[in-house]
């Protein structure tokens, strides 16, 4: 697999995120906890550079999907738009942190360092052709989160979450790479497209069906889909709180790129092997997402819950497999979702109100007097969520749905709507805290301006989505898999 | 006798016994040699009574060794006890097997006819991985033996070896990395076929790479100035305080087999192996005379002499000052080492003659600005002074 | 049984006994030593298929190197205090019980599909065969017949895997940055 040196320039943004994460690094300890204000927006500056850089390899490739590093990875279409969604999250993220790391006494380098690695690995994943390549840009973002999940390490929760996340990671992470094994020894090559030709030719061995089965297993743990969904809340609720907004937005954008793509791109011809796997996880995510958020008095929690519950409605898009609703519908609903679960996350960043991680539902308590306007963006971002219109969710859900129903998977699409009716349940508790229920005591708020901006950016979003999807749907259908 | 079974079996049966006992042997007499050294260099006789010169005392020494009693603590770790002193011995020998210690010879066997052999068990093609994974396989009867014997001396120097193995394996791995680049092999049968193409040891383009790697092997070898391991003044005798008789023999030969080790890797790396000095210079070849062996020894030999030298001149380092050395010093050098070398490699034998002059006048003006710069006051001084800026 | 086929089966079953030790033990250290003797006999796997070239790396990093920094920390952390709590716990018969049907399950459909290719002992010839005639072909050179296992193994490292070799550096760099931050003792306390 021969590849002139010229493809660097295919990787230039990458390679400009990675430099700008170790210039970052020890310009942070140059300037020290005094300088972290400049420290974040560098980064978030450099995200941005990255963002505008994508332009040069798409102009290289000149449209088409053009294959780099001898078929690792390939700059397409639909690489970018995971792209640009990624750094959006990442950039978010670290407006989100601005405050709540300041007032800590951590150190900023390395928080900001370790997001922009991770981003690194996002990009990657996105980009991934190739298992190899895939797998270590996926240990590369998981391992950054690892670490980000504890950073607040005089926090108990942090380390249990951080410790939980790494343990559960790890163990699945030899999950995923023993089905790659499998798969490899199936069918003599990692490469996406050889797979998928060596699946095509070949007969159907058991030995792909394991192989198949167990690569799904991995990778449903890193969207947080049953059964392996068990760590998700304890992780959101014990992170630091930008990071779990992170989390449940940056991995699962990438993990979803990698999804989509080794299965539509590898292991398409073994659809109907697959196809049944992913729908018993789908319903199995769904029914224990959104009971689970029913119980749950804590918001990261009851976020936690609600992103398992996300995943497991964006699994009926990869069962769209082959009709012309599956890969765009997801991502549709995966634009819609970032937006609506940064925007809810920031609110309660702003809100943090008990020290570190006491965020429960009555903090919400009277928060529509105190102040509208963070009431009505949570209403907003709430409304998203459950999928209600005129908002992003609610398009997001209306063409993931069609999708399964397109499918044949009838009974996924009914399950799926008496799902979000149950989500109305517990998305509405904390609507009623905010305007039924009289507060108590002063309200703490974190005032930072780029935070309410993030979110102001996150709710027109939201909305925009809702009631002008067509662009976003003729964006989405241009960013197919080949 | 069939040629599978001669060359397959019979052969290397041999040379292995001779290795194993060629090595015993070898590490009994540098204990002698060692002693009248440290005697000579520091102005004493050392032993001196049993046999010429005190020739027999290692021979003494051995049988008092191995009579005396097996001491186990009472709540050591009783197999793992056991099984240190074999762990560190056994790689020891075993890389005796893959040192060059001469080309191929021949000699008339009778009833057999010529046989003819290389002087060393097998050449592989990762022949020098293979000795560095080998030797770094022998620290596990360090830490094993320190932790088994339930002693904090012990267990102190089992710790403080595994750190430092570690701490300077990293530079050691550099410096062989750029003999690799040089030699364009792993093979040391082939690096020193290359040294002799290239006309030049690899001592001089490879003069940094030559000195890390000395410097390690001395630490990977827990001697002084780098023996904190087992420094008496501080940990009894550190990891094997609780052995004793045999086993303590088994350590202590191991010991002396590694510092065998060190030294031939050094030569075949660095000093062309078994070749005689110049081997492309016509009428030096008088000097083929002596047979390739003894050029190995005596390379050898030498290496072992600046061990003992260093013994009888260095302090020992202290620990902070061991991992500030090895990790802020001798693997940054490293690095920028392998890169120097890298560029001169892909340059082309012309690279590495030019690396090689530049390297060799660098040393030697650095030597020269050593000599010129004035005397540092004597550490006596020094202490006066500062005893009078405390009082 | 050729000597082969002997060979490969001693090595494994003692490959798998050490990391069934790594596991069972109760004193981390002698986990740790079964886990070193799995990883010799992993050692010994890779010679019987011809790849000495990863026999001496894996020795060289796993036993010389990774190996002895976990029983430094060990060594470090839990000085011979044995662990009181049970190894197994409540969930020790589910936990069984889905691993034994995992391991029949795979373990099944594997020894088939050995089955179907020609079982084990074709293998080392084939993968010394491939080794041996690797031929690598660089963009408008003629190519290049690679000899030994090491040229293979950098071939295929640095050129075919350049890009995944690349983002593991990142990787490990982010590896080291995360067990400084979270390791670190005191916290620096900045103006």
């Amino acid at each position: 697999m021969p590849f002139p040196l010229s493809d660097t320039l295919l990787i230039l943004p990458e390679l400009f995120l990675t430099t700008a994460g170790l210039v970052l690094l020890l310009r942070a300890t140059a300037v020290g906890k005094a300088g972290e204000r400049s420290i974040a927006l560098l980064s978030v500056a450099s995200l941005v550079v990255t963002g505008l850089l994508l332009w040069v390899p798409a102009a290289l490739a000149g449209g088409a999907a053009r294959p780099a590093f001898g078929g690792m990875i390939a700059v397409d279409r639909y690489s970018a738009f995971f792209k640009v969604l990624v750094l959006v999250a990442a950039a978010v993220t670290i407006l989100f942190s601005l405050r709540f790391l300041g007032t800590s006494p951590y150190p900023s380098g390395e928080y900001y360092g370790l997001i922009l690695f991770s981003t690194v690995g996002m990009l990657f994943m996105a980009a991934g052709t190739h298992l190899a390549s895939i797998y270590v840009a996926l240990e590369l973002m998981a391992l950054s989160q690892y670490v980000l999940a504890g950073y607040f390490k005089q926090e108990t929760k942090s380390i249990e979450a951080a410790a939980k996340y790494f343990i559960l990671g790890a163990f699945s992470s030899g999950i995923l790479l023993y089905g790659l094994s499998l798969v490899y020894g199936a069918t003599g090559t990692l490469d996406l497209a050889a797979v998928s030709q060596a699946l095509a030719q070949g007969p159907r061995t058991p030995l792909m069906v394991v192989g198949v089965v167990l690569v799904a297993c991995g990778l449903f743990f890193k969207i947080a889909s049953a059964p392996f969904h068990v760590w998700a809340p304890d992780v959101y609720e014990g992170a630091p709180t930008p990071i779990s907004a992170f989390f449940a937005v940056g991995p699962k954008l990438a993990a979803y790129a990698i999804l989509a793509r080794i299965f539509f791109e590898g292991f398409g011809p073994s659809a109907g092997d697959w196809s049944r796997v992913v729908a018993a996880s789908a319903a199995l995510t769904m029914v224990v997402g959104n009971v689970g958020a029913l119980m749950q008095s804590n918001v990261k929690r009851m976020l936690g819950y609600s992103s398992i519950g996300h995943a497991g409605y964006a699994l009926l898009g990869l069962l769209g497999y082959g009709t012309e609703y599956g890969l765009w519908s997801i991502l549709i609903y995966l634009t819609a979702y970032a937006l609506m679960n940064l925007g809810a996350f920031g609110l309660v960043v702003l809100l943090e109100a008990k020290g570190y991680a006491g965020e429960s539902v009555d903090d919400f308590n009277g928060l529509a007097k105190k102040n509208p306007w963070a009431a009505a963006a949570m209403v907003v971002f709430l409304l998203s969520l459950a999928g209600i219109p005129p908002t992003a969710g609610f398009v997001g859900k209306y063409f993931l749905f069609s999708a399964a129903m397109k499918a044949g998977w009838v009974w996924l699409a009914i399950l799926a709507v008496l799902m979000s009716v149950v989500s109305l349940f517990y998305y509405f508790r904390i609507a009623r805290a905010m305007y039924l229920v009289e507060g108590e005591g002063e309200l703490k708020w974190r005032e930072e301006p780029a935070v309410t901006a993030a979110i102001a950016v996150c709710a027109a979003g939201t909305l925009l989505v809702g009631i002008l999807p067509q662009p976003l749907v003729a964006l989405a259908r241009t960013c197919l898999l080949p | 006798m069939s040629p599978f079974v001669l060359h397959g079996i019979v052969i290397p049966a041999v040379k292995a016994a001779v290795f194993v006992i060629a090595m015993a042997t070898m590490a009994g007499v540098l204990t002698w040699i060692e002693r009248r050294l440290l005697g000579f260099l520091q102005v004493r006789k050392g032993p001196n009574r049993a046999g010429p010169a005190g020739f027999f005392q290692w021979v003494a020494d051995a049988v008092k060794l191995m009579m005396k009693e097996d001491v186990v603590p009472s709540r050591a770790e009783r197999a793992l006890h056991f099984l240190a002193p074999f762990l560190i011995v056994v790689p020891a020998l075993t890389v005796f097997a893959i040192l060059p210690w001469g080309p191929e010879f021949s000699f008339t066997v009778p009833g057999l006819g010529t046989v003819t052999t290389p002087l060393y068990a097998t050449d592989l093609n990762v022949g020098l991985l293979l000795v560095l994974a080998i030797t770094t396989v022998g620290i596990y009867g360090v830490i094993l033996g320190g932790w088994a014997a339930n002693s904090k001396y012990a267990l102190l120097g089992g710790l403080r070896s595994a750190a430092q193995l570690i701490s300077y394996e990293v530079p050691m791995g550099f410096a062989v990395v750029s003999v690799i680049l040089m030699g364009r092999s792993l093979s040391l049968v082939e690096i020193i076929q290359a040294q002799k193409d290239a006309g030049v040891w690899f001592l001089f383009p490879g003069l940094l790479a030559f000195f890390l790697y000395f410097l390690s092997g001395v630490a990977e070898t827990n001697r002084t100035p780098f023996d904190l391991p087992e420094a008496e003044s501080e940990l009894v005798a550190g990891f094997h305080t609780e052995y004793s008789g045999f086993k303590w023999t088994t350590f202590f030969m191991a010991e002396y087999a590694n510092m065998i080790t060190i030294s031939a890797i050094a030569t075949t790396l660095f000093f062309g192996g078994w070749l005689r000095p110049f081997p492309n210079v016509e009428w030096l070849s008088f000097l083929g005379i002596v047979p390739a062996w003894i050029w190995f020894l005596l390379k050898v030999s030498f290496f072992i002499f600046v061990y003992i030298w260093f013994r009888a001149t260095f302090p020992r380092f202290r620990f902070d000052q061991l991992m500030a050395l090895g990790w802020k010093f001798l693997i940054p050098v490293s690095l920028a080492n392998v890169a120097l070398v890298a560029i001169a490699a892909l340059w082309g034998p012309a690279g590495l003659k030019v690396l090689g002059v530049l390297m060799t006048g660098a040393f030697a003006v650095g030597l020269f600005l050593a000599w010129r710069r004035p005397a540092r006051p004597r550490a006596t001084e020094r202490m006066g002074a500062s005893a009078e800026v405390g009082a | 049984m050729t000597a082969a086929a002997l060979a490969f089966w001693v090595l494994a079953v003692l490959a798998v006994a050490g990391a069934i030790g790594v596991v069972t033990m109760r004193q981390p250290v002698h986990s740790a030593l079964c886990l070193l003797a799995s990883f010799m006999a992993v050692a010994g796997l890779f010679v019987w298929g011809r790849a000495e070239f990863l026999a001496a790396v894996q020795i060289l990093v796993y036993a010389g190197g990774v190996m002895v920094l976990f029983l430094f920390t060990i060594m470090l952390v839990n000085v011979r205090r044995q662990a009181r709590e049970a190894a197994l716990n409540r969930l020790t018969g589910s936990a069984v019980l889905v691993g034994v049907l995992l391991f029949a399950l795979v373990g099944g459909l594997l020894v088939a599909e050995a089955r179907r290719m020609g079982g084990p002992e074709g293998a080392p010839a084939a993968s010394a065969a491939r080794l041996s005639t690797t031929v690598v072909e660089a963009a408008g050179k003629a190519p290049v017949e690679v000899k030994g296992n090491s040229q293979a193994v950098a071939w295929s490292l640095y050129r075919d895997y350049l890009l995944p070799f690349e983002i593991a550096s990142v990787f490990l760099l982010v590896a080291m940055i995360g067990a400084v931050v979270l390791g670190k003792r005191t916290m620096e306390k900045f103006d």
